[in-house]
């Protein structure tokens, strides 16, 4: 770390839990963002300035005047612009001292397996079932951490999913596939704004935890946020021995 | 037996309130009751009287699938919560 860096993250290496290893760990580390939107803004930006050293954003969307509540990655100027690039901007002018790959796609198939075999954490902002299904499957078979969130309305869910880790549950184990899946769209159900705030921040703690190796992941347990009361409320999530996707991993006890 | 169950905002809209009592000897006959009180309120988590793969239910923070799914019996006092899976991001 040069001075410049040594200053900009002072206020981490002061943290006993943390210190220039860590800092190190972390400005080492590549991210992926799956997804621009009211999670993906608030976590990119976090990851940005902790000072993860390499933040791949993906989201095939453009910015709109309606994401703009919300969406704080994004400026009012960009509207139309791909959001990945308008992020990767956002990013940058916070930290430029790190790199930020904008991918102006919808990650799928081999370019999602490569996205994830590149990460050292993968955070979940997706705004669809079947990309978080597919960025599972993705995590599962090349054993990567996952942090997974979601907002409608005034409800938050997290959820960490440490695939490194045998006793750890998968999306799946949750939230099994359907054909009945329904999609609740923030567009056609609102979302209070700072409650993906809220969420997206939580999933860059974690990302940071995770890649940092400090802390206690909240791995094996749902996290729920009623906004309205602003209350949060948690459940056990055991690994479903019978899970579709990650079944034939290794099994160790669950983890808490 | 009176239960106490929790929704999120998209039960919500059906039951007017995010915590509501219930009444059942299981998951299953307290499901039916909520039914026949918030009509339309099996709609949204069930289809041919099985649950959506996407909705969890949890007892006092137990997701019922690994107790007796829809014949877990209940005692008064219990909490349950209904829970489907969130995608917005």
């Amino acid at each position: 770390m040069n001075d410049e860096q040594l200053l900009r993250y002072s206020r981490h290496i002061l943290l006993d839990e943390m210190g220039i290893d860590v800092q190190e760990r972390l400005l080492g580390a590549t991210a992926l963002v799956v997804g621009a939107g009211g999670l993906g803004s608030p976590a990119g930006l976090y990851l940005a300035a902790a000072g993860i050293g390499r933040i791949l954003l993906a989201d095939d969307d453009t910015v709109d005047l309606t994401n703009l509540q919300r969406q704080i990655l994004h400026r009012q100027d960009r509207v139309g612009q791909p959001k990945a690039e308008s992020g990767r901007r956002s990013m940058l002018e916070i930290n430029p001292g790190i790199e930020v790959e904008a991918i102006a796609r919808r990650l799928d198939g081999a370019a999602l397996r490569e996205a994830v075999a590149r990460a050292g954490v993968v955070l979940d902002c997706c705004d669809n079932f079947a990309t978080r299904q597919a960025v599972n499957r993705a995590c599962v078979a090349l054993r990567k951490p996952l942090v997974s969130g979601a907002a409608i309305r005034f409800d938050g869910q997290i959820a960490v999913f440490d695939l490194r880790r045998d006793d750890s549950p998968c999306y799946h184990c949750l939230f099994p596939e359907g054909q009945d899946i329904e999609e609740v769209r923030c567009a056609t159900m609102g979302v209070f704004a700072p409650l993906t705030g809220i969420v997206g921040t939580t999933q860059a703690a974690e990302a940071l935890k995770l890649v940092g190796g400090f802390g206690v992941p909240a791995v094996g347990r749902l996290l729920m946020l009623d906004a309205r009361a602003m209350r949060w409320h948690e459940v056990r999530v055991p690994r479903d021995p019978g899970c579709a996707v990650c079944a034939t991993r290794p099994v160790a006890g669950d983890a808490r | 037996m009176a239960v106490e169950v929790k929704v999120t905002s998209v039960l919500q809209k059906i039951t007017g309130s995010k915590v509501v009592a219930g009444e059942g000897g299981t998951v299953g006959e307290l499901l039916a009751n909520l039914d026949g009180r918030y009509p339309g309120f099996n709609d949204q988590i069930m289809q041919n009287g099985a649950l959506h793969r996407f909705v969890n239910i949890y007892l006092n923070d137990e997701d019922i699938r690994y107790l007796d799914q829809l014949n877990t019996r209940l005692k008064d006092g219990d909490t349950i919560s209904i829970l489907p899976a969130l995608a917005g991001g």
